[in-house]
């Protein structure tokens, strides 16, 4: 029943992202190096990354292929997640901080701090990190969301207040004051629920469980989309006004798949904190946000699949280019929006299906990519 | 404050006097005489010669003054000779101020008790009030105003006396008051005027020395001083606001001139120009482009090199912005969100650009001459550049005004708005009006660079963070009015300004986007909201 709602993409997806997860850690810690098959130590918390943006990539699609809520701020959801988490990391480092205090962490120490303040009490549990990996950027979304939607702001305004709200966290969580470590923010981590945080094999969990993070979102997101919720989400996305006026209560599907969405990123951004062991207050960087939206845009708007893969592709060509040609890197970065933009509306993955459905069917199928929502004579 | 202040005013008297003391050589005979009561060992000696070295107006009065404070004031008992040591230890004459080969350990110090310490300081003031540079007089009274020392009365009663600039003369009246309002022996009506005198200064000094005044006044000389006290602290309290206000108003012009473009852009046609700020930025390295070439080649010129700026960035940044037209966003219009993300990538590629071309590090942008001081009026101030900026504010909301509601232009500009189709069917040509209005739009951008480059650094990510504000401040004040921009930009400029205060300028900056997203719950359509059919259009 669940199974069958999903497509040959998906099946594909979900097999190559389940078999990464288990084959990468064990070419890693089970092959020699130097063996060909070897996957180098670097390399798996930089593919771990790749995976937590693609979690990421899945959850703006969610709301904007398929919501058509183009959220501008979704790295502040990202970087909330990964600031939970890394209140968990900074209270496991106890003793063995530059100031050995027992409880506060070195940078509150170093601003003279004399007590914990109270929003970081019960941090020092994992469980209680892992509820608010998911409060955090829920509650944020679900009021932000309350807000903007119960009010009817769409479209661009929405956009520009998403991005209004991340600068607006960005600036605050550069503040010393803010408790939460300044424009430092939090590293030098030292191990997670009692295992080494660089060890290889603690990466190698942390890599399998990003990868089954990643299957297991895309598979709540597809049921999600393929459900009448999601019916009504694309009805949203096509004719908002239509939709409300045949009695549907448009803000609160729009609410729950928003909420849900930050949710998603919240986790995507506590798996990434332990892999790249940093947390700084430039995730918050509108900037960010935006080349987040473009991962999707590459990929294909509204395929979920294509959105991972997007993140992907877009990601390895950064890490490519920052290291062979940083000069060039915003070149065709800005390129890249402008290309994909004016040249292949559809994305990678919507271009392909459609040429995949044409040489197949001789005629090209209804088409599932969305179109370009412009609001006709009867918005 | 006293005595750190002393010190450097008589270093920079020392100077004076030596000049003056070669144009006019003191009777040597007073000097000896005074000098020679320093060796007797008596404090009144000592006083009579501290008078009397004063009286004779030698050069060499103020360090021997200094000496003597510092107990490095020493004399011969044998040959009664009188010898300072200087800050640097060496042994001087105190006639002749040249080095002295005596015997430092047979020299005495002339002794001081507290009655010729005060003595000794008040002959340093008194000598201050007496200096021939009208502002230097004028910093002396200040510091008696701030000591309210009464031993220097008399001496400020003889420089009133001798007073002829104005504002000397008022800055030691008002030193006189601060010393009569407390001073023992001063009457009632003397009080009173005294007080009077030093409400009329109005300032924050003024309101702190009446509020500490001792409690065995007179009733009512306390009482004038109270009201003196309220009346200041309710002034200074409107000035403050004032200034807040005038700040807040050159935030609002530089926020204006950022945004007012893009009301156009996005107000007009609806167009999401996240590259806007990278207009701004043009706009300021054509600035730069425009003060090397006059520096290399027409220094004489540099004074109006933002003249020349101006007209200059509008082309550059209106001919950039119409290639931008008509190469990218004409193919996007009615995909506002795709606008928006393909001008966010053209807006990359121009940082890059210009950080190819010249360098990632901020580039220097001179500052004319007439911009530089401040202006100041009442309690009020503000430097010329921001003046400078605030008019260029106005004269290009203005001019923007006039070309949209009088122009031919601005007549098939709004009609393209309103009605594309008709506007279509009636001769205009429209795609070449978008391309019009999109140029404006960004012309006006890169005009605000030349204004924005004498007050922020000139590097790439200049535009960077002016796209934030400007988008606030036109959906705050509602697209498709120019109206609204101006009304938003002044608002948020002034909340900004009254909050920082109590808020600091991070924190300010914070509430102030919150209560613009929450606003924009409100009233999702800005402050002056077009109605009627015009909305949805």
């Amino acid at each position: 029943m669940i199974l069958r709602n999903i497509d040959r993409a998906g099946w594909v997806f979900l097999g190559m992202v389940i078999t990464a997860g288990i084959l990468i850690p064990v070419l890693n810690l089970a092959v020699p190096p130097g063996s060909f098959l070897h996957v180098p130590d670097y390399l798996v918390p930089l593919l771990g990354k790749y995976l937590c943006f693609a979690l990421l990539a899945i959850s703006i699609d969610l709301i904007w292929g398929y919501a058509g809520i183009l959220s501008l701020g979704h790295g502040a959801f990202f970087a909330l997640g990964g600031y939970a988490m890394g209140m968990y990391l900074m209270r496991q480092i106890g003793t063995r901080g530059v100031y050995a205090d027992p409880i506060l962490p070195d940078f509150m120490v170093f601003l003279n701090y004399k007590e914990l303040p109270w929003f970081w009490h019960g941090f020092d549990m994992f469980w209680f990190a892992a509820i608010w990996v998911l409060l955090a950027p829920g509650l944020l979304a679900f009021v932000f969301g309350w807000l903007a939607f119960r009010s009817r702001v769409t479209g661009v305004y929405l956009s520009i207040i998403t991005q209004a709200m991340t600068f607006a966290l960005m600036l605050a969580f550069f503040r010393n004051d803010m408790g939460l470590g300044g424009n430092n923010g939090f590293t030098d981590f030292k191990d997670i629920l009692g295992f080494n945080i660089q060890a290889a094999e603690t990466r190698g969990v942390l890599f399998f469980l990003s990868a089954m993070a990643l299957a297991g979102g895309y598979l709540m997101c597809r049921l999600i989309v393929t459900s009448k919720l999601g019916k009504v989400l694309v009805a949203v996305r096509d004719a908002e006004s239509r939709t409300r006026f045949i009695g549907y209560r448009v803000e609160y599907y729009k609410l729950f798949v928003f909420t849900l969405s930050a949710m998603i990123a919240g986790i995507a951004g506590a798996l990434y904190v332990p892999q790249v062991g940093i947390i700084n207050p430039s995730e918050f960087a509108p900037a960010n946000s935006i080349e987040m939206v473009i991962w999707v845009a590459v990929g294909g708007r509204g395929t979920l699949v294509g959105a991972a893969l997007g993140a992907l592709v877009v990601n390895a060509g950064k890490t490519w280019f920052t290291g062979a040609l940083p000069e060039l890197w915003l070149f065709a970065l800005g390129g890249l929006f402008v290309f994909v933009t004016l040249f292949l509306p559809k994305g990678i993955l919507g271009t392909l299906g459609t040429g995949w459905d044409k040489l197949h069917r001789g005629s090209p199928k209804k088409e599932s990519a969305p179109a370009v929502a412009v609001p006709d004579a009867a918005e | 404050m006293g005595f750190a202040f002393f010190r450097r005013l008589a270093l920079t008297l020392l100077l004076a006097l030596t000049v003056f003391a070669i144009q006019f050589p003191a009777r040597a005979d007073a000097v000896d005489d005074a000098l020679a009561l320093f060796t007797t060992d008596s404090f009144n000696d000592t006083t009579k010669a501290i008078d009397g070295l004063v009286a004779s107006g030698h050069a060499n009065t103020l360090p021997i003054l200094r000496a003597l404070a510092d107990g490095k004031l020493l004399y011969d008992p044998g040959s009664k000779a009188v010898f300072y040591k200087d800050d640097a230890g060496a042994l001087l004459n105190a006639r002749t101020a040249t080095p002295s080969s005596a015997d430092a350990s047979l020299l005495k110090a002339v002794r001081l008790n507290n009655r010729l310490r005060r003595a000794v300081e008040a002959a340093r003031g008194g000598l201050a009030l007496l200096a021939p540079e009208p502002e230097r007089r004028r910093t002396a009274a200040e510091a008696v105003f701030k000591s309210r020392d009464a031993n220097a009365l008399p001496t400020l009663d003889a420089a009133i006396g001798k007073e002829t600039d104005a504002r000397a003369k008022a800055a030691m009246e008002l030193a006189r008051a601060a010393i009569v309002v407390t001073f023992p022996g001063a009457s009632e009506q003397d009080r009173l005027a005294a007080v009077n005198t030093i409400a009329a200064r109005g300032d924050g000094d003024a309101a702190a020395l009446l509020r500490s005044l001792p409690a065995d006044l007179p009733e009512s000389v306390k009482a004038a001083a109270a009201d003196a006290v309220d009346g200041i602290e309710a002034r200074l309290a409107v000035w403050a606001a004032l200034q807040n206000i005038l700040y807040g108003v050159s935030l609002g012009s530089v926020l204006l001139l950022a945004a007012v473009g893009l009301a156009i852009t996005f107000g007009q046609m609806g167009v999401i120009n996240m590259a806007h700020g990278e207009m701004v930025m043009i706009g300021a390295y054509t600035t730069f482009v425009v003060q090397d070439v006059i520096r290399n080649n027409a220094p004489w010129l540099f004074d109006y090199s933002l003249f020349m700026a101006i007209p200059l960035a509008f082309l550059v940044a209106a001919a950039v912005g119409i290639a931008i037209e008509r190469s990218v966003i004409r193919f996007l219009y009615g995909r506002p969100l795709e606008t928006l993300l393909a001008t966010w990538g053209i807006s990359l590629i121009l940082i890059q650009s210009v950080r190819s071309i010249f360098g990632p590090t901020n580039r220097e942008v001179g500052t004319p001459s007439w911009m530089a001081g401040s202006l100041d009026l009442g309690g009020l101030s503000l430097t010329y550049n921001r003046v400078a900026i605030i008019v260029f504010a106005a004269l290009v909301f203005v001019a923007l005004l006039l070309v949209l509601k009088k122009t031919a232009l601005g007549l098939q500009v709004r009609a393209v708005t309103q009605n594309r189709r008709m506007a279509a069917a009636m001769g205009i040509r429209t795609d070449w009006i978008d391309a019009m209005t999109f140029g404006l739009g960004s012309g006006v951008a890169g005009m605000a660079g030349v204004a924005l480059s004498q007050i922020d650094n000139v590097s790439p990510n200049l535009g960077q963070g002016y796209i934030i504000d400007s988008f606030m401040v036109v959906v705050f004040g509602g697209v498709g009015n120019l109206w609204g921009t101006l009304v938003g930009a002044m608002t948020l400029g002034i909340a900004n300004k009254f909050l920082e205060p109590y808020a600091g300028a991070v924190l300010g900056k914070i509430l102030l986007l919150i209560a613009i997203i929450l606003f924009i719950q409100k009233r999702p359509r800005g402050l002056f909201a077009l109605k009627g059919r015009a909305v949805e259009a």
